[in-house]
């Protein structure tokens, strides 16, 4: 099922009658397509459960429309628009067994839709199967983990065939390790139902690893919707380009003079066609590369050996961070002893923001170093 | 490990003390009286040991008719209170605008002293030389002939206690399930909305088992207090319970030991061991029952 957003914005009245109207949502515009895993990505208070909210009808938006495929749902009520929902913190009920709890939406039906006990039974089973919590539906929910009342959660949703599946945050509660296998397993689970899954997080990893396609927002705007790699490769502005990637993009203060693209004194590519002007600098950690000639000169801290590749650290006066992350290959050798590193930088792993709106600025780069 | 122990029941012994000495102590009393015949607390003697203090309360009209007062008051005033109280507290928390207001108004009755609505009751109810009673203007208003409730005959009266007690202990219940109801998480309701779960079994499925504990609490709680009332029987028909014939099992014990009546001890101590029995089983009974309905 195609979810297209049409100009959707939602407003909640300040807290005190006097205080402005708070812009939750404001003016989102974006189509779904079918069958497609949807990353919301956010820091907390951006909107994006507010955006969850709206679509599964909780929530009714000030203005704007919401389309499942051809029909308009922005007037109907949850229960009727066909949506699962997975809370954050998965809101089993907790007097009722794992059985119970994933037949609940079931037993709602009436009318023609009604089903037997027999058949409520079979869906509740394959269900289960599909989510792999078939030993466990006796039990209650304080008996099972946290990645099993996850499943369970997942189950309940689905049981009913929703048109689109929303899901909260779903993995904030687990811990590392299990946040790794559940996120492989939502994604294997929405492959096989090849339900349209919108999925809120504020962890830009999860966001990326899983996503056929994440979008961005930031204080209830949306900033970039994108194929993952290539919000990553190209981010519109200085926020999208700091939020995604671990480590994080290392942000300097930097100048254009004269078709060369300066931080402090080091000129470090070329930049032609843009005008003079003070910029943020971004350079991706991977985006260094180790040069006994390198243009860009930085004091050395130390070395962190991950195996695969070493994560240089060092300091750069222009640096927004105190210090500048850099992985690079492990074969490199790095002379601790001198007490300063030399990098050149890769082109395309670097990008130039206006320091007033922190637009991205397209330049088209050339390495001005070869050795 | 040894040590422990000793240090820890020295730790419970003011409390064991003060307990022992005004709670227990007093209750083996009371046991052992009711079992002495013709006790006499000013000389501390008494003729013989045995049942007969039993025999003579089992057979005491007065001691049947209370038993049967009490049982009746229980029985009806237990469920309505608790249910109207439940529906009340949902009402109020589905609402928004003057909700606080509403909570107060409802909360009132707690706070106020019984005698003073006694009182209130009595002008409501009772038929005087001057006028009867705002309840029969109403009952005449609608054509109705006038009832005397308050010396008038015995469903009268009963009606008029069941009534009292119910606004007297409503305010409590709706302080306590108001809370628990508020305290049922969003979420829960957020699924079920989701789900398309219509309000009724909102309430059946999701609020109800939610707040079981807490409505458990006060079905046990209010069979125990409506098995001990008293104080409310006296503002509504005045001491002398027993020739109204709207004495309770208190009642009963208290006539037996200070009323016109009374200085009778032993009998007194084998009614009072005769209601803690009965208290004692109806709440096993509801502890067994609440065992598969009540989800902690």
């Amino acid at each position: 099922m195609k979810v297209v957003l049409q100009n959707l914005t939602k407003k909640f009245p300040g807290p005190k009658k006097t205080d402005a109207e708070v812009v939750a949502v404001h003016d989102f515009t974006f189509e779904i397509p079918d069958g497609e895993l949807i990353g919301l990505l956010g820091p907390s208070g951006c909107g994006k459960s507010t955006a969850l909210n709206l679509i599964s009808g909780l929530l009714k938006p000030t203005s704007g429309r919401i389309f499942f495929g051809e029909d308009d749902v922005t007037d109907l009520p949850p229960e009727n628009r066909g949506v699962g929902l997975v809370f954050q913190n998965y809101a089993l009920y907790p007097h009722l067994t794992v059985k119970q709890n994933i037949i609940f939406p079931l037993q709602n039906r009436k009318g023609k839709d009604k089903l037997s006990k027999e058949e409520m039974s079979e869906k509740a089973n394959a269900i289960a199967k599909l989510v792999q919590i078939d030993g466990l539906m006796d039990r209650k929910p304080s008996e099972l983990s946290g990645g099993q009342q996850q499943r369970v959660a997942i189950a309940r949703a689905l049981v009913k065939m929703p048109r689109v599946l929303l899901l909260d945050e779903p993995l904030s509660n687990l811990d590392a390790r299990l946040r790794l296998r559940t996120r492989e397993e939502i994604k294997r689970i929405q492959q096989e139902t090849g339900i349209t899954t919108i999925f809120v997080t504020h962890d830009q990893e999860e966001a990326m690893s899983i996503s056929d396609k994440i979008v961005v927002m930031k204080a209830g705007v949306i900033q970039q919707v994108g194929k993952p790699q290539d919000v990553y490769d190209d981010p519109v502005n200085l926020f999208v380009a700091k939020f995604l990637g671990t480590p994080p993009i290392n942000v300097f203060l930097g100048r254009v003079q004269g078709g060369k693209l300066y931080i402090g004194e080091d000129a470090i590519l070329d930049a032609a066609g843009v005008s003079d002007r003070e910029v943020y600098v971004g350079i991706r950690p991977e985006g260094f590369v180790l040069r006994e000639d390198g243009p860009l000169c930085c004091t050395l801290d130390r070395l962190e050996v991950m195996g695969r590749d070493i994560s240089v650290v060092s300091s750069n006066p222009h640096c927004q961070a105190p210090t500048v992350r850099s992985i690079i290959s492990a074969e490199n050798r790095v002379d601790l002893a001198s007490g300063t590193v030399r990098f050149a930088v890769k082109p395309n792993k670097v990008f130039i923001f206006d320091q007033e709106n922190e637009k991205r600025i397209r330049f088209s780069a050339g390495d001005t170093c070869h050795g | 490990m040894d040590n422990k122990n000793y240090k820890a029941w020295l730790y419970l012994l003011p409390a064991i003390l003060f307990l022992g000495i005004f709670l227990v102590y007093p209750l083996i009393d009371v046991f052992v009286y009711s079992f002495e015949e013709g006790y006499n607390s000013a000389s501390q003697t008494y003729f013989g040991v045995g049942l007969y203090n039993y025999s003579y309360v089992l057979h005491d009209p007065y001691f049947l008719q209370a038993l049967k007062n009490t049982l009746i008051l229980v029985i009806i005033t237990v469920p309505i209170s608790t249910g109207l109280a439940l529906l009340i507290s949902v009402g109020l928390s589905s609402i928004k605008p003057l909700r606080d207001l509403f909570q107060t108004v409802y909360f009132l009755p707690y706070v106020t002293n019984t005698l003073a609505v006694g009182l209130v009751f009595m002008i409501l109810f009772k038929k005087t030389a001057y006028s009867d009673g705002l309840v029969n203007l109403l009952i005449g208003f609608f054509g109705g002939s006038s009832v005397d409730f308050i010396d008038g005959p015995y469903w009268a009266k009963m009606f008029v206690l069941c009534f009292y007690t119910v606004w007297v202990v409503m305010p409590f219940k709706i302080l306590i399930l108001t809370s628990a109801l508020a305290s049922v998480k969003q979420d829960y309701y957020n699924a079920a909305r989701v789900d398309g779960t219509s309000k009724l079994r909102i309430f059946t499925k999701i609020t109800l088992p939610m707040i079981s504990p807490t409505v458990f609490y006060l079905v046990i709680t209010g069979f125990i207090g409506a098995f001990k009332a008293y104080s409310d029987v006296v503002a509504l028909f005045g001491t002398d319970l027993n020739a109204a014939g709207m004495n309770t099992i208190v009642g009963y014990i208290y006539d037996m030991l200070y009323g016109n009546s009374g200085g009778y001890p032993s009998y007194a101590s084998a009614a009072a061991i005769l209601l803690f029995a009965i208290v004692l089983t109806i709440t096993c009974i509801n502890l067994t029952v609440s065992k598969k309905h009540v989800h902690y």
